[in-house]
C-alpha cells in the first residue's frame, strides 16, 4: 500500500494529521503497537522538521508486511552539518518554535532511534530527502 | 490505577473527559515534546505546562493515558477540541509539576 501527504509549510497546527493517519492506518491494518509507535512517531519528527526549517514538503509511504518506508522530501535549506544534527541537543529551531515545545534537538535522533534504517540526503539551498525504514517484526 | 482514581487522589480538575478506566502504569514529567516522545512510554500521565494541539498529537503518538495540565497551564481551544475526538483525557492542578509527581510517586507505590 502507498500513501502520499502533502504537509503545509507554515501550520504546525496541521503537522502531525498525517503521522495521526499513518498511525491509524497502520493499527487498522493490524501491525504491532510497537512498530505502529514508532513509524508515527519517526514519522511525525520528520514532519515537524519540514514545518520548521523546510517550508513544508511531502511525505510518501510504502507499507509492505515486513517494512514499512517512510520518505520525506523538502525542498528547504537543505542541512549545513549532518553530524550535528544528528546530535541530541543541536538546534537551529528559532525562539518562536522553542515556546511550542519543539526545538529540543531530538528531532533528527529521535527517528535514528525509532527507526531501522534512516538515510539522509541533503544539500545546502536545495532541499533535503530522509529516507527511514521501520522492520515490522523486530521488537523496539 | 485508573486515570479517575489518580484525579480524585491527587484532586485533578477534568478538562477533557477521556477513557476514565485506563490506567496509569507510571509517570512522565516534559515540557520538550520530542524530548517526551524519546522517553515517555505507554500508559504513563504525562505532566506538562504544554496545553497545545501538538502536545495533543504528541500524547497521541505516545499513547499516554492523560495529559495533566500543572501549575494552572492553558489548555488551548483548538487542543482541547482535537483532545475530544481524539479520545485524550486532560486534567489540570494549580500545584507544580514536581509536587504532583512525588504525589503519584507515593501512590503507585
Amino acid at each position: 500500500m502507498k500513501l502520499h501527504f502533502e504537509v503545509p509549510g507554515d501550520d504546525f497546527t496541521r503537522a502531525g494529521e498525517a503521522s495521526g493517519e499513518l498511525k491509524r492506518k497502520l493499527k487498522r491494518l493490524g501491525f504491532d503497537p510497537d512498530v505502529v509507535r514508532r513509524a508515527a512517531i519517526a514519522m511525525y519528527e520528520g514532519e515537524i522538521n519540514m514545518v520548521i526549517h523546510a517550508g513544508g514538503g511531502v511525505v510518501d509511504v510504502e507499507i509492505l508486511p515486513d517494512k514499512i518506508t517512510i520518505i520525506l522530501t523538502d525542498y528547504g535549506p537543505g542541512i549545513e552539518d549532518v553530524d550535528k544534527a544528528m546530535q541530541e541537543g543541536f538546534s537551529t529551531a528559532p525562539d518562536n518554535i522553542r515556546m511550542l515545545g519543539f526545538g529540543a534537538g531530538m528531532g533528527l535522533p529521535n527517528i535514528k532511534k525509532y527507526t531501522d534504517t534512516l538515510n539522509i540526503k541533503t544539500e545546502v539551498g536545495k532541499g533535503t530527502v530522509l529516507t527511514m525504514t521501520v522492520l515490522t517484526n523486530k521488537q523496539a | 490505577m485508573t486515570v479517575s482514581e489518580m484525579a480524585n487522589e491527587l484532586n485533578l480538575e477534568t478538562l477533557v473527559r477521556g477513557d476514565q478506566d485506563r490506567l496509569v502504569a507510571g509517570g512522565y514529567a516534559g515540557d520538550l515534546l520530542s524530548w517526551v516522545m524519546a522517553r515517555a512510554h505507554e500508559d504513563d500521565a504525562w505532566f506538562t505546562v504544554m496545553g497545545n494541539l501538538n502536545a495533543v498529537a504528541v500524547a497521541v503518538l505516545v499513547n499516554v493515558s492523560c495529559i495533566v495540565l500543572t501549575e494552572n497551564a492553558t489548555l488551548d481551544d483548538d487542543a482541547a477540541k482535537r483532545a475530544a475526538v481524539e479520545g485524550v483525557f486532560i486534567l489540570r492542578s494549580h500545584e507544580s509539576t514536581f509536587s504532583l509527581c512525588a504525589k503519584l510517586g507515593n501512590l503507585l507505590q
